[in-house]
């Protein structure tokens, strides 16, 4: 049943990439994600996996290269942060639109300007509108478990979309901690082979991928893409499923932590789940019904499910760890607040940047939002809904 | 057997259909044509294409003129793109995953602009990292595609939309990228440079060799283009033998090192007959303008030269 191990979320993911076995890796090294194309090097090199590692010179030319893979019939990965993806801008547009579901693990960090090296989610939230799936993970348990799923739901005949998984840049990637593993020959058995209906190595037939697509044509294949997401939906739960019948570990759209009988809740993702669970246990201590809502899925978005799971409480924190410079709010508060609203929802919603560059959040500064929440909730309304957390000259 | 150019034409369809939506008299087309002929026909190709004229007028959706499999991406990434897919072949023939049949071979093409400029990196990259792949360079001097504007292929002189033969400033004021060179500087197993002459000759052999030597193959071919350089459509096979006989686009290649001039005019003609027919260079035979003539023919002589003496430095014997 499982093997204990001990890995920071790099080599957890790096393990998870040996143990499926694809036939291409095209990487470039950014910090932090640089071990994961490291380590699978190492099992490139020592004839641990059959795959074909291509140390491409740039991330435009990593992502173009697992374009050209994936569309000729090659299961595909890569691993970036950053401004990796920031230079891969234009080509995972290309991958998306062209259906192919290749694997990416982010490991988020901030994307310059000015330089910066550490955590926070600009990059994914860059991202977000580019057609890729986006599977959040709170702990290096996570992003080895959100990895070993994430070729069933990118490679299933109605999704075809590529798929990133993201996890917090140092925060989990490089702190070791207690993790289970499955056998190898359970992750071989629950990911399968890939086996694409098209792909340019067929030579009984030949196919012709990235045409001109004009007027007549292109508003249809983007809406093709935009079904594909909300097929997405399904899938990810369905694969969910399986995995919880082979592991015991349960997966959603999103976490609900204490969120049954809550009065106030933070929304969030990834690490900073991990402080707000500990936060939610020291206020229920005092009394206070706080909870949590820790969001896995941001793409495709769960907006009504969330919706409804917020529907009971009297005040709401959304989380954001980065800023969308919009004059407006974070983006996981906007798409959060949106589905309220499409629900009839009244629920007086706050939203915090926070954790920019790698600014640590404790769970004092959680706990302040909740004391916030809790002011929110007897007033019934909020009235600066945009606020930072833990910046200087806050009030 | 020796090269026969009517039995390469019947013996071998080209693989590029017609209906493709290049212009008269462009020199990319049947560039393109040939060297897919230099495939034996049993082999299967993946084609890869950076954004360009030829990319944009050959699929376009729903129908595509190319009858191998072919991929375009985006205009700086042909060279990246296809060796990604040259990754996965390598992969998954090792691992038996591929149907039982033909060879498949690479072939990217790319024009100046996502050669030269947008593309190099990319381009330098697959090279260096030994892709069994060929990169073809058509090149037309400009980026033809977006409307003719100057590229570092443009040559001196030349009047572009971004480098205007203005009262001030008569044209592109800097000599031309040696594309072919840098790529020799990577030591690649071939790198040949040539163009479609009389018979094809030179295009079909060199297109053979570079597909057919293992490992990262360059081929840098002049492609004329009619909109850009304003010459008559007809004239397309006369600019390519001018620039041949102008020593303006020497022919050679290079293997392990060692240059072999494959094309040496019996007189090499001043460089004037390669320009007049060209509106591009139009503002070169004003009065008053000589001293752009001579310069211009003074580096395609220094080139030319240059060229001799690697041919004659390379391939000497040691005692």
């Amino acid at each position: 049943m499982g093997i204990r191990e001990r890995l920071s979320g790099n080599e957890a993911v790096a393990t998870a990439m040996k143990q499926i076995n694809p036939d291409v890796v095209a990487a470039f090294p950014i910090t932090p994600s640089t071990e994961i194309p490291q380590y699978f090097s190492t099992f490139v090199n020592n004839g641990a996996v059959d795959t074909e590692f291509v140390a491409v010179e740039s991330e435009h030319s990593a992502m173009s290269a697992c374009i050209g893979s994936e569309a000729a019939g090659a299961r595909t990965m890569t691993a970036t942060s950053a401004n990796g993806l920031s230079l891969m801008w234009e080509m995972i547009y290309i991958a998306s639109s062209l259906r192919l579901p290749i694997v990416m693990s982010l490991v988020n960090r901030a994307v310059s300007g000015p330089l910066n090296i550490h955590n926070d989610h600009s990059d994914a939230m860059g991202a977000r509108d580019s057609g890729w799936i986006q599977l959040f993970s709170e702990n290096n348990q996570e992003a080895y478990d959100n990895f070993v799923m994430a070729n069933r739901i990118a490679e299933h005949e109605d999704v075809q979309l590529p798929l990133m998984v993201c996890q917090d840049g140092f925060i989990t990637s490089h702190s070791i901690e207690n993790i289970e593993l499955i056998e190898d020959d359970k992750v071989k058995a629950f990911v399968g082979k890939y086996e694409p209906k098209h792909y340019l190595l067929n030579d009984k037939e030949p196919i012709a991928v990235g045409p001109l697509d004009l007027q007549a044509y292109l508003f249809e294949h983007k809406v093709q893409q935009a079904e594909a997401m909300k097929n997405a939906k399904k899938v990810i739960l369905e694969v969910a499923e399986e995995f919880e019948k082979m592991t015991g570990r349960k997966y959603g759209f999103f976490e609900e932590y204490k969120l049954d009988d809550a009065e106030i809740a933070i929304v969030c993702m990834n690490s900073t789940a991990g402080t707000a669970k500990y936060t939610v246990d020291r206020l229920r201590e005092q009394g206070i019904k706080a909870g949590l809502l820790k969001v896995r899925v941001f793409r495709p978005f769960p907006s009504e499910e969330i919706a409804e799971a917020l529907k009971n409480l009297k005040a709401v924190a959304v989380l954001d760890k980065s800023d969308s410079l919009n004059a407006a709010g974070g983006a996981l508060y906007e798409d959060v607040i949106s589905g309220m609203y499409q629900k009839g929802l009244q629920v007086p919603t706050v939203n915090y940047v926070y954790g920019i560059g790698g600014r640590d959040t404790k769970s004092d500064d959680l706990e302040k939002v909740y004391n916030d929440l809790a002011v929110i909730a007897k007033e019934g309304k909020v009235t600066d809904p945009y606020r930072y957390l833990g910046v200087r000259g806050d009030k | 057997m020796p090269y026969n150019v009517k039995q390469v034409m019947s013996e071998k369809p080209s693989r590029l259909t017609s209906g493709h939506r290049m212009c008269a008299g462009c020199g990319a087309p049947a560039v393109a044509r040939m060297i897919l002929r230099a495939l034996k026909p049993e082999d299967h190709a993946v084609i890869a294409n950076a954004t360009g004229c030829m990319e944009v007028s050959t699929f376009i959706y729903p129908y595509t003129a190319w009858t191998d499999s072919f991929v375009h991406t985006a205009f700086e990434c042909a060279g990246a793109t296809l060796s990604g897919a040259e990754a996965a072949y390598k992969s998954m023939k090792k691992q038996g995953k591929l149907p039982e049949g033909k060879d498949t071979k690479f072939i990217a093409f790319g024009g100046d602009g996502g050669t030269y400029d947008i593309g190099l990196q990319s381009l330098s990259g697959a090279m260096e990292r030994g892709h069994d792949m060929v990169y073809v360079c058509y090149d037309n001097g400009a980026y033809m595609n977006t409307g003719i504007q100057r590229s570092s292929a443009t040559p001196r002189f030349a009047d572009t939309t971004t480098s205007p033969a203005g009262s001030v400033i008569p044209g592109k004021m800097q000599e031309r990228k040696d594309l072919t060179k840098v790529m020799v500087g990577h030591h690649l197993p071939y790198v040949a440079q040539t163009l479609a002459m009389t018979n094809f000759k030179d295009l079909y052999e060199k297109a053979e060799k570079a597909i057919y030597t293992e490992g990262p193959a360059f081929l840098n071919v002049m492609a004329p283009c009619p909109r850009g350089w304003g010459y008559n459509t007809e004239d397309l096979m006369a600019m390519n033998k001018l620039a041949a006989d102008t020593c303006y686009w020497p022919l050679y290649e290079v293997v392990d090192g060692k240059y072999k001039i494959t094309y040496k005019p019996a007189k090499k003609l001043p460089i004037e007959e390669f320009l007049r027919p060209q509106k591009r260079f139009k503002h070169m035979f004003k009065p008053g303008n000589e001293w752009m003539i001579k310069e211009f023919q003074e580096v395609v002589d220094k080139r030319w030269q240059e060229l001799l003496d690697l041919e004659e430095m390379t391939n000497k014997v040691e005692e």
